[in-house]
């Protein structure tokens, strides 16, 4: 909320040392993170890297192994059941499919968590939503049902939605999945412009590299488990590393291979199955 | 707001119907015995034999139910059975009244018959039946009647 | 021969790991039973989709289940002279028995397959995820208003089942077979006891409400967050509540009418 200078005061969410493993597959093997106030932080990987992972835990729906994870102060799965919905309460999620309540209608979703959590007479309940819904540009759809949207709507009502109690941070996970290119646009600007606008603190995961290089002031790129750079996307583009840069070059080939590996050599491999498929 | 006030109409109609039926069913089917037995009051009857009877067997005077049988449990010391009965409130029995079981219909249920004396006294709660006539038992029937048509030269 | 040994024991383990999960499940879903006192519309709300919604189906089988169960009745009573007693037959099948298990059986096809299948679907697509980020306890919100509307639907649900099914057999019997009507109601008003019978009837419903909405909101929680593990989910509900009725209701008949 403040100016950009380096302090402790000026960090949101400060991740250290997170381990965690789902079953037998490690998924995080010590991250180190630390988002500022006021950014639009982006965390970037491939698919399978945890992105989403990150955020349950950044949410607390999950347990790390190991480190920890601050948001505002609050280490996050050290507080109680109570504390943890208060805390969530400042926190906005949207998910990949929008997570819209599919028997509650557009204005009834949006007015979803502030039924839940405040006593508001419903004139006021109503003009909130109405100002919520105009900020994404869907004050004409209220009356619609969540199955009558389309994908990039569904995802500007839960954004709507995400933003109902004024939070102080919003998640974004694959924000940009399966849209067409208008309402990519749409919602690129749109993340933006509530983030500068509501004073927002945005952390979006994603693998749409150009989108989320618009928009973002800092991108973390995830691979293995870790952080292996962080930087403004300008800089990422340059990047020293040939990962990283085919990562955000979008190269069919480079250090992540075109063929995944296979036991034998592909002459080997025609030739030896002679004339038996299934080898 | 207008689709949720059907719904409540519903849910109201369905608590209505289900309470309604149920209703229905204590009053139709079953005969209640919710009011019978709190009011009324319990006599004893000692039998010898009390045959096939069970708890909630009728009590009837005349063929007219009166109440039911509460409780059946055995004299330690006389080797009696102890029929508890419940009489409807309605209903005063002179002292002097006498019971016996019988059986409705050839193979139906057992029963306990009262047949009412003369007395001015009436029975009260807790009180005994002391005429009573045990049930007949058939194959005890057959036997004595076989034993008095043999038994007919060398003793009567 | 050891491969298969493995399978068997994971598989049990699978099962009182799921049982485990369900009984925690459950303690959980109580916990979040009080707070419904302050929303009763959250219950009302299901009382319509869990109760209103099966009426038909109840309704129908009822009056075809006592129209059967007076002809079959009265075919084998009459060869006995006995067909005055359709009444009593019918009414003790019907009040102790067919009642509340047919209507559990139908419960768990139609408003348990249903919830299964609605609360795997907010699960699999984020909603419930997205109401603990939103702070709401989905348990509270979903899970309990749910486990209680079909506790409380299952007794009226099965009253009105036992009702119709006499009302059927005396349709057939007095009206089609020539059954004596007052020997009809009659010698069923003498056989059958308010406490003995009709209450435990409901005891059982209501035994059977508990048991069957535990485990449709149990399934669909439990499901996978798939197509695939809905649909699984379903079909679970369905089969155990099945198995879990029938089960329930030997242990409960043998308890009050042993």
């Amino acid at each position: 909320m403040s100016a950009p200078t380096p302090t402790a005061d000026d960090v949101l969410v400060e991740i250290r040392d997170l381990h965690f493993a789902r079953g037998d597959k490690p998924i995080f093997a010590g991250v180190d993170l630390r988002i500022r106030r006021g950014e639009v932080t982006a965390i970037m990987g491939p698919s399978g890297t945890g992105k989403t992972t990150l955020l349950k835990l950044v949410g607390g729906q999950l347990q790390p192994d190991r480190g920890t994870v601050h948001v505002d102060g609050d280490n996050v799965h050290a507080l109680g059941i109570t504390g943890l919905y208060r805390l969530r309460r400042r926190m906005g999620m949207l998910f990949q499919s929008g997570a819209l309540l599919t028997d509650l209608s557009v204005f009834d979703n949006v007015a979803f968590p502030l039924r839940e959590h405040t006593d508001l007479p419903e004139p006021v309940l109503r003009d909130l939503v109405l100002l919520k819904l105009q900020a994404v540009g869907l004050r004409g759809a209220r009356d619609l049902m969540p199955a009558e949207l389309s994908g990039g709507m569904a995802r500007r009502v839960a954004l709507a939605r995400a933003i109902a109690l004024d939070p102080t941070m919003v998640m974004y996970d694959e924000p940009f999945t399966g849209q067409d290119p208008i309402s990519m646009g749409v919602l690129v600007d749109l993340i933006r412009r509530l983030n500068d606008v509501l004073g927002l603190t945005s952390i979006i995961v994603s693998h749409d590299v150009a989108e989320t290089a618009r928009i973002a002031d800092r991108i973390h790129v995830l691979s293995g488990g870790r952080i292996v750079e962080s930087g403004t996307p300008e800089a990422l583009y340059a990047s020293e590393s040939e990962w990283v840069r085919q990562f955000m070059h979008g190269l069919p080939d480079g250090p992540v291979p075109f063929h995944y590996p296979a036991k034998a050599g592909f002459a080997e491999d025609l030739l030896g199955a002679a004339g038996s498929g299934h080898a | 707001m207008r689709n949720r006030r059907v719904v409540e109409i519903w849910v109201g109609l369905f608590v209505a119907l289900g309470a309604a039926a149920l209703f229905a069913l204590a009053i139709q089917v079953s005969n209640i015995p919710v009011f019978e037995s709190t009011d009324g009051y319990e006599v004893e009857l000692r039998f010898a034999n009390i045959g096939g009877l069970r708890t909630r067997a009728p009590v009837t005077v005349g063929g007219v139910r009166v109440g039911r049988v509460s409780d059946i449990r055995l004299d330690p010391d006389s080797y009696q059975a102890v029929v508890s009965a419940r009489i409807q409130s309605d209903y005063r029995l002179p002292e002097d009244t006498s019971a016996s079981i019988y059986t409705s219909g050839l193979l139906g249920e057992q029963y306990i018959a009262l047949d009412p004396g003369g007395m001015d006294m009436y029975l009260r709660d807790g009180d005994e039946i002391t005429l009573t006539q045990s049930a007949l038992v058939l194959e005890r029937l057959i036997g004595q009647f076989l034993y008095q048509m043999g038994g007919d030269n060398e003793e009567e | 021969m050891l491969n298969g040994l493995q399978r068997l024991g994971a598989t049990s383990l699978e099962v009182f790991a799921r049982l485990g999960r369900g009984f925690l499940f459950l303690l959980r879903a109580l916990a979040g039973m009080p707070a419904l006192a302050l929303r009763p519309g959250l219950v009302v709300q299901q009382l319509f989709s869990v109760g209103v919604l099966s009426l038909v189906i109840i309704v129908v089988s009822g009056l075809f289940v006592g129209m059967v169960l007076g002809l079959q009745g009265y075919t084998t009573l009459v060869n006995f002279g006995a067909d005055q007693s359709l009444g009593v037959l019918v009414a003790l099948s019907v009040v102790r028995e067919l009642g509340p298990v047919v209507t559990a059986l139908l419960f768990g096809g139609r408003a348990g397959s249903a919830l299964a299948a609605e609360i795997g679907l907010m699960k699999s697509t984020d909603q419930l995820s997205g109401m603990e980020m939103m702070a709401v306890d989905p348990m509270r919100r979903v899970i309990a208003p749910r486990l209680l509307a079909g506790f409380l639907a299952m007794p009226l649900l099965a009253a009105i089942f036992s009702f119709l099914a006499i009302f059927g057999a005396y349709l057939v019997g007095v009206g089609l077979l020539g059954v004596d009507s007052g020997a009809f109601w009659g010698q069923m008003q003498d056989a059958v006891e308010f406490r003995e019978d009709i209450l435990n009837g409901v005891i059982k419903s209501l035994a059977f409400g508990f048991v069957a909405s535990w485990i449709a909101v149990f399934e669909g929680y439990d499901a996978e967050p798939t197509s695939e593990g809905v649909s699984r989910a379903t079909t679970r509900t369905v089969v155990n509540t099945s198995l879990a009725v029938l089960g329930l209701d030997f242990v409960l008949t043998a308890l009050m009418f042993g």
